[in-house]
């Protein structure tokens, strides 16, 4: 029956250039498969490219919300890559990063008595303290009942999407906000400055630039890092080594979810001045993140450059949204697709892929008695 | 209405509000029982849901919608098959990326549709005598034919589980492939079929929802059902029939949502109810697990290779 055999060897090491080499094939794969999807779903896809590409690098406005949007990103994805590199599925970074704007925004607006120097401080610490809690939950529940990270932490996001909900809708409504679920601007002490006129807020984009670095390092370079990656790698190597589980599962998790908490703060002081209904603070920048980190091959370093290239999706999606109409549900499609590509695009550094025609090499197959061959 | 009345109507409704659950659930038990996670369950249910609305409006035939939700859902655990039993793919995240998708395709196909009615949808079929019982019958046999069709498949795939050879394939393959493989097993076809058979669940579970239950399409209307089949599927020890109590669990924490929200409490704070319920089944579940040192299948997450046996 098999005319053609598929077999996959497992490469011994991987070149650097297979390595650089493969994400890229795959994004460049999956956007030719999204341009089919296009197609068949009646949107012109060479109209949307265009736009998309356009509307991300094609001007300084572009540019500079590119630059923007980049900053969560960067900064859920540092965390996310720390997390996966020790197979801890923290996949609430969304979650973490809307409980660090609802800490951020309590520190903005019901704290009294913070001097103004120390007030943005104060909300980055809270936020990244929130965002790590939050974290932790399913961490412990991981570490101590082994109970599974991934629907845990999801749950999570939802709980922490309504709790934004409840707030801004409820008990932290603001007083001049007519019918609309905000609450009030925040005081002009807990707005993060901006570059020029643009939406940079430039403090949390040097904070997601360190933490990248600092990621990079700690994972590299240190003896916690150098157990995060055996216990990502070879788990039971790690406990006849003696290495703590628990602590490396509590401090990856908490890592990332303190990153994605500090994503929260610059989105509620950096962006909208305010806390508001959760779709307004974050587009799914903590599912967009999970991406950033694969893309960038869990390499915090290489978050930098996947960060902005696929902010630079998310600028582009917003400006096809509005000239094509299409629902903002668009980027979870581009999302998608583009994980999947690059998930199988790793199949061809990790495994050499053979093709063999059994049928036409090995005649002698075919003359064994009882044995089919079809060609 | 009296209490009592109450309390009959809640139990009535929560049986359709757990039937797009429980055809997941069945679904997922399937997936992994042959060894495979699958995460793509939102988007796939959120496939069957746009897909369903969409061949209802376009040929008025309920029926079609069903099949056409069910074959997209059955194409999507192909791809979820193909991802990670053929290329071998981290099983965790292949899912979470056909999530997106099923988020993506079905919010762009179904931007048309908002604010529309169903041109049709399923009406009740009481069933003649068992429906006239008095208490069970109500609550149970006067429901639309897809929430007879799920609880009928509960009994079906326990039978195929257990007693089938069938079934001592597929668990064999979720607990040890190496040697299932050795005994004669495909474990490859096995896997494929039960993933593709998850998929095409999901597909019918999220169908139900904008042709009967809703009955409207709203953009991600599944709402983290998908999620919560998944969290059913380890809280029902991967077995049919405690899949049933788990969905009717669910089918009532939702309608207990629906009731207090009348009484005034917040409607975010009750819509994180499912999801703190969710936690919480799960807590139970590990102790459970732990106690009567049962657990997922062994080789779940794991994919096969032959020559690294």
């Amino acid at each position: 029956m098999n005319w053609v055999s598929i077999r996959l060897e497992k490469r011994l090491d991987t070149p650097r250039w297979l390595n650089a080499v493969t994400p890229v094939l795959s994004v460049l794969a999956a956007l030719v498969f999204i341009a089919v999807l296009f197609y068949i779903l009646g949107v012109n896809p060479l109209v949307a490219y265009r736009r998309i590409f356009m509307g991300a690098f094609g001007s300084l406005y572009g540019l500079s919300e590119t630059l923007t949007k980049a900053i969560p990103l960067i900064l859920c994805g540092a965390g996310l890559a720390i997390s996966f590199r020790a197979r801890v599925y923290n996949i609430g970074a969304e979650g973490q990063l809307l409980v660090g704007a609802i800490a951020a925004t309590w520190v903005a607006l019901f704290v009294p008595g913070i001097p103004d120097p120390l007030r943005l401080p104060a909300m980055f610490v809270a936020g990244a303290l929130a965002g790590a809690l939050w974290a932790l939950i399913p961490g412990l529940l991981k570490a101590k009942l082994r109970q599974d990270e991934v629907l845990t932490s999801l749950m999570l996001v939802y709980i922490a999407s309504e709790l934004v909900n409840h707030l801004v809708y409820g008990p932290w409504k603001g007083a001049q906000e007519w019918g609309f679920p905000y609450t009030d601007k925040f005081p002009p002490s807990a707005i993060i400055p901006h570059l020029g006129t643009t939406r940079i807020h430039y403090p949390t984009l040097i904070i997601a630039v360190l933490a990248a670095i600092l990621a990079y390092y700690f994972i590299q370079r240190t003896r916690w890092g150098f157990e995060i990656r055996v216990t990502g790698e070879n788990p039971e190597a790690a406990r006849y080594a003696g290495m703590n589980y628990l602590r490396t599962v509590l401090l990856v998790i908490g890592i990332s979810g303190a990153l994605a908490g500090i994503a929260g703060v610059g989105e509620v002081a950096g962006i909208h001045g305010r806390l508001r209904y959760p779709q307004g603070i974050s587009p799914g920048y903590g599912f967009t993140a999970i991406i950033v980190a694969w893309l960038a091959r869990l390499n915090p370093l290489a978050v930098l450059l996947t960060g902005f290239l696929i902010s630079g999706l998310l600028v582009g999606g917003d400006a096809i949204q509005l000239a094509l109409n299409l629902p903002a549900a668009t980027v979870h499609l581009f999302n998608g697709v583009i994980l999947l590509f690059v998930l199988s695009g790793d199949l061809f550094t990790r495994y050499r892929v053979r093709i063999e025609f059994p049928a036409r090499m090995a005649p002698a197959v075919a003359v064994r008695p009882g044995v089919e061959v079809k060609e | 209405m009296t209490i009592w009345d109450q309390i009959l109507s809640a139990l009535r409704a929560a049986v359709p509000a757990a039937a797009p659950l429980l055809y997941g659930t069945l679904g997922e038990v399937t997936a992994e029982r042959s060894g495979v996670v699958n995460l793509g369950m939102e988007g796939m249910m959120l496939m069957g849901a746009v897909v369903a609305f969409a061949v209802t409006q376009a040929t008025g035939n309920v029926w079609l919608a069903l099949l056409a939700a069910a074959l997209i859902g059955a194409l999507m655990g192909l791809i979820h098959a193909f991802a990670t039993i053929s290329l071998r793919v981290n099983q965790v995240v292949a899912g979470l990326a056909l999530t997106m998708i099923g988020t993506g395709i079905s919010g762009i196909m179904g931007k048309r549709f908002i604010g529309m009615p169903p041109r049709v949808q399923l009406k009740p079929v009481p069933i003649p005598i068992l429906s006239d019982i008095p208490v069970i019958g109500p609550i149970l046999f006067n429901h639309d034919v897809l929430v007879y069709i799920a609880l009928l498949m509960v009994p079906l795939m326990w039978f195929l589980f257990y007693k089938t050879r069938w079934g001592v394939s597929l668990r064999s393959v979720g607990e040890d492939p190496a040697t299932a493989d050795a005994m004669g097993v495909n474990v490859f076809r096995v896997r494929y079929l039960a993933v593709t058979f998850g998929g095409l669940m999901a597909g019918i579970g999220g169908a139900y929802l904008p042709i009967v239950y809703t009955p409207a399409w709203i953009e991600g209307m599944t709402a983290g059902a998908g999620w919560i089949v998944i969290a059913l599927t380890i809280f029902s020890m991967w077995d049919p029939a405690r899949a049933l109590l788990g969905a009717y669990l669910f089918g009532g924490v939702r309608i207990l949502q629906y009731r207090l929200q009348k009484l005034g409490v917040s409607p975010p704070l009750l819509n994180t109810l499912p999801f703190v319920f969710t936690i919480l089944v799960l807590l139970i579940s590990a102790g459970e697990t732990m106690r009567k040192r049962l657990g997922a299948p062994a080789a779940l997450m794991k994919p096969y290779a032959r020559e690294e046996r």
